[in-house]
């Protein structure tokens, strides 16, 4: 699967601009030698600039000294793309990373393909087209190397951007033949590396912008500066179900500063929707002025009356709502093999749990904001978006532009989580802008973030198992039920270890907006499922990883039903390096245990969370993880993506909630919601990768939704109390 | 508006704004030092974190009168070149996921290390504790505090 596109159209490839001459191009690289104690060891290497650049294809140019650029394709939320995606290409193009130079790319639909970021598959839809965009243009270098030395291209060899021909003892240099490159046919088909050959993949390299991050240098969409640019802020309904009435702008619009007080609806009649645009209020009041403190202050002085169009939600009625559909059958289940009702009849023993969550918002650290400069047939948007081609589609519609003349640049994002998938705000970004005719940042406060969300839905599931006399699984059961939609995957794991076996969804609407947040449904339903299966582990007096290797061991050998969507032995595969990793089954007085193991986003993972009483409060001690992602292109980065999904997810299983009354969040800013603090995270986590070749799969996702489980279960060892209602710390008051 | 005279990162300023104006804004908009962020505005998350003569306050609470006449450093000014040991630990331990709040860390860990010259994992806890990572980057922090502390 080619998802990258190459260029297949000859004339994109003649394209040799020439560099504004001499200089010095800034590249961070890292020197790495200590030797003078009092120079740094980490500098903004300065790459000598070009004096003519020559581009290969839409990822990457090469100079004639032989620095190459290469874009980044894909928004880079933190999941470390902008490292990784170039990484990939480099690799192919057989080129040494740190004579590389990585930019990150715009909205550019000719060249690049599912520029996204989500569903933790940039690296895994990338995979193919990336290598192939690095090796053509790798081909294209040798058969002008060819023609230049006169000798046959099959004779050429490549290493760290020189090409070899070993018989003759020649040699010449990638930016020696770049120009003569571009001229090159286009290859239908190109060898790639053999991955035992690989140099740049699977090694630890930093992140391209951590300098400049570490500088404070202006990444973001927040910090974008234009001449002329001015400030707005939007004012949205305080509840859920509620529209403008009114508005009194009078005293607001006295205030200094302040040049215009205005609605928008980023839903017109006759615009059209894309799948992106979840907005539970697509009417807002705009404030726009000089300055962002003097928008604060007016929006404050604004008086709105909001009037009622739907229910004023509360969480106690979702409660309700959501006990009352996990305790009746649908008309239909999502699976159902062998026969459940006759199983659970004649087992000797049966479980049933029920698991709550509740709902969640992204609170991603850089709030929502775009800039957006509309003239009157033209559109130029700047600013965090995760799906930039669904944006543009949709500014195209609301404003009235044809696509072609709405350009969108993607900026460093401050996190995403899946907040950024739904570009609401770069919408309302560009309307406020073609309204008041003038380049405008839109900024969002902490509280029109926290309060204006798409947020993960609160979920319930009820889990049943019955066991036999011997303890084996004999008979299982999910019903699951959620705020748009069930968190329940009715082919996952144990779908597929068990004869008799039933899922069943409920779904209840609701007018608050909900959307993905990282590893959506998973991220509630792996620690409801890994809790409950520890639990049934414990009635059937087995070892928690014995009993799911068991489970495994069926799912291999003699699989039930067709649909599973998992792999059993790589999913057994990590639960057993975990076991070993971590030394399970070794009692260390003190320490309580728990494990878990997820699939999910292509991605296997499994872990053992350790946790200490100290002064009568459990603490994570030590988190061992165990993942499977196939080829782990670059290790230290997927190091620190493991991690940061492990922190975030014991965070919100511990102490994150939002919560509603009268279609009202509860809480608007960091002092309400609570969010996983430095003391709070593990002392250490361990990260051990299966070594198995396999093309690589996502790690943005995968780390986190088992981790609450292990953390459930060790609590459970720690204190006695199984926990069923998240955050924890609201069901367990030890928990703080 | 009214106009204020403060030192930052070395240099003298002087800017003309509403008296409650947080220092944050008067960084971001009036003086285009973006590197200080905005994640909050009640003192909640440390993203804002910058040094008033060397101790880290939350800028986007503090008004821009409270401040008048006193040395502002921000990340900008923490060194020309990425040197100060803070930036470079940083870097080392590649740190940062989306990197929006590690300007806000690295000023709280700047100020931490230069009180406290081996401080330990309970030090390093209480000092960053007001600083918010949502990408959960915690470890990776209190390694780089550790590894800028003993090179500082």
């Amino acid at each position: 699967m080619t998802n990258n596109k190459l260029q297949s159209n000859r004339r994109t490839f003649i394209k040799v601009s020439a560099a504004a001459g001499g200089g010095m191009i800034l590249g961070f690289n890292i020197l790495g030698c200590k030797t003078d104690p009092k120079r740094p060891a980490f500098v903004a290497q300065q790459l000598a600039n070009p004096d003519s650049w020559s581009e290969l294809n839409g990822f990457l140019r090469i100079g004639n000294n032989g620095v190459v650029t290469i874009m980044n394709p894909n928004p880079e939320i933190g999941q470390n793309v902008k490292t990784s995606m170039p990484m990939i290409v480099a690799e192919e193009l057989d080129v040494d990373w740190d004579n590389v130079i990585v930019e990150q790319a715009g909205l550019d639909t000719e060249n690049f393909s599912r520029q996204l970021a989500g569903g933790s598959q940039s690296i895994r839809h990338g995979w193919d087209g990336l290598r192939k965009t690095g090796a053509t243009a790798r081909h294209m270098l040798v058969e002008a190397a060819a023609l230049k030395l006169e000798v046959p291209s099959s004779e050429l060899t490549t290493k760290s951007g020189i090409i070899y021909h070993e018989a003759s003892g020649k040699s010449i240099s990638y930016g020696d033949v770049a120009s003569a490159a571009v001229d090159i046919e286009v290859p239908e088909e190109v060898a790639l590396k053999d991955p035992k050959d690989f140099t740049i993949i699977g090694k630890d390299t930093r992140n391209v912008d951590g300098f400049n991050i570490a500088m404070g240098k202006p990444l973001f969409g927040l910090d974008v500066q234009r001449e002329g640019m001015l400030i707005a802020m939007i004012e949205h309904p305080p509840s859920f179900g509620m529209k403008i009435a009114s508005i009194d702008d009078s005293a607001a619009r006295a205030m200094p500063g302040i040049k215009d007080i205005i609605t928008v609806n980023v839903e017109p009649e006759g615009s059209e929707k894309q799948w992106s645009d979840v907005n539970a209020f697509p009417e807002l009041v705009a404030i726009v002025g000089n300055s962002t403190w003097q928008v604060m202050k007016a929006k404050k002085a604004l008086k709105v009356e909001w009037e009622r169009i739907s229910d004023a939600e509360s969480s106690s009625d979702h409660e309700t709502t959501l006990s009352d559909l996990v305790s009746k059958a649908p008309n239909e289940a999502a699976r159902k093999d062998g026969n459940p009702d006759s199983a659970f009849a004649s087992a000797a023993q049966v479980i049933e749990k029920t698991y709550n969550a509740p709902f969640l918002a992204h609170n991603t650290m850089e709030p929502m904001n775009f800039f957006a400069n509309v003239t009157a047939d033209r559109a130029e948007l700047e600013g965090p978006i995760q799906t930039p081609e669904f944006l543009r589609m949709t500014i195209s519609s609301v404003c009235g532009i044809p696509q072609e003349n709405v350009s969108i640049m993607m900026t460093r994002m401050g996190g995403g989580f899946g907040r950024r998938l739904y570009g609401h705000f770069g919408t309302e970004a560009a309307v406020i802008s073609q309204q008041i005719g003038a380049p405008i940042k839109l900024v969002y406060t902490r509280e029109d973030d926290m309060t204006q969300g798409t947020y993960r839905p609160a979920y319930k599931v009820t889990y049943k198992a019955g066991l036999d006399a011997a303890g084996n699984l004999i008979a299982f059961h999910v019903r699951g039920a959620g705020t748009h939609g069930s968190p329940v995957f009715a082919n996952r794991y144990p779908a597929g270890a068990v004869d008799n076996y039933l899922a069943e969804n409920h779904s209840k609407e609701s007018n608050i907006s909900t959307g993905a947040w990282r590893a959506p449904r998973s991220n509630f339903i792996a620690t409801a499922e890994q809790s409950f299966l520890d639990e049934v582990a414990e009635a059937a007096g087995k070892d928690p990883i014995d009993f799911r290797l068991a489970l495994f061991d069926r799912a291999i050998n003699k699989p039930v039903g067709e649909k599973n969507d998992y792999d059993a032995e790589r999913y057994a595969g990590v639960l057993k390096l975990v076991k070993e990793k971590s030394g399970w089954g070794t009692d260390t007085p003190g320490v309580h245990r728990g494990v878990s193991a997820y699939y999910c986003h292509n991605s296997y993972v499994a872990q053992v969370l350790d946790v200490v009483m100290e002064d009568g409060s459990p603490r994570v001690k030590k988190v061992h993880c165990a993942v499977d992602c196939g080829i782990v292109v670059n290790p230290e980065g997927a190091k620190n993506q493991i991690e940061g999904g492990i922190v975030d997810g014991i965070g919100h299983a511990m102490y994150s909630a939002l919560t509603f009354n009268n279609g009202t969040p509860d809480q608007n800013n960091f002092h309400q919601y609570r969010l996983i603090r430095h003391a709070e995270a593990p002392e250490s986590i361990e990260v051990h990768f299966v070594d198995n070749g396999i093309a690589p799969t996502g790690l943005g996702e995968p780390s986190l939704p088992p981790i609450g489980a292990a953390l459930a279960n060790a609590l459970y060892k720690a204190t006695g109390t199984r926990l069923y209602t998240q955050p924890f710390n609201t069901q367990e008051p030890l928990l703080g | 508006m009214a106009q204020y005279n403060l030192n930052v990162n070395g240099q003298n300023r002087q800017v003309d704004v509403d008296s409650d104006t947080p220092l944050l804004w008067v960084l971001r908009d009036t003086l285009s030092l973006v590197g200080t962020k905005y994640g909050c505005g009640i003192a909640q998350c440390g993203a804002c974190t910058v040094h008033i003569d060397g101790k880290a306050i939350r800028s986007c609470s503090t008004p821009i009168s409270a401040v008048a006449n006193q040395k502002v450093t921000t990340i900008e000014g923490l060194s020309e070149d990425g040197s100060h040991p803070v930036q470079q630990a940083w870097i080392e331990h590649d740190v940062p996921q989306c990197g929006y709040c590690q300007a806000g860390q690295i000023m709280t860990a700047a100020a931490l290390i230069s009180d406290n010259k081996n401080p330990s994992d309970s030090d390093i806890s209480d000092a960053m504790n007001g600083n918010i990572c949502r990408c959960g980057t915690y470890l990776r922090i209190k390694a780089a505090v550790k590894t800028a502390a003993k090179n500082a």
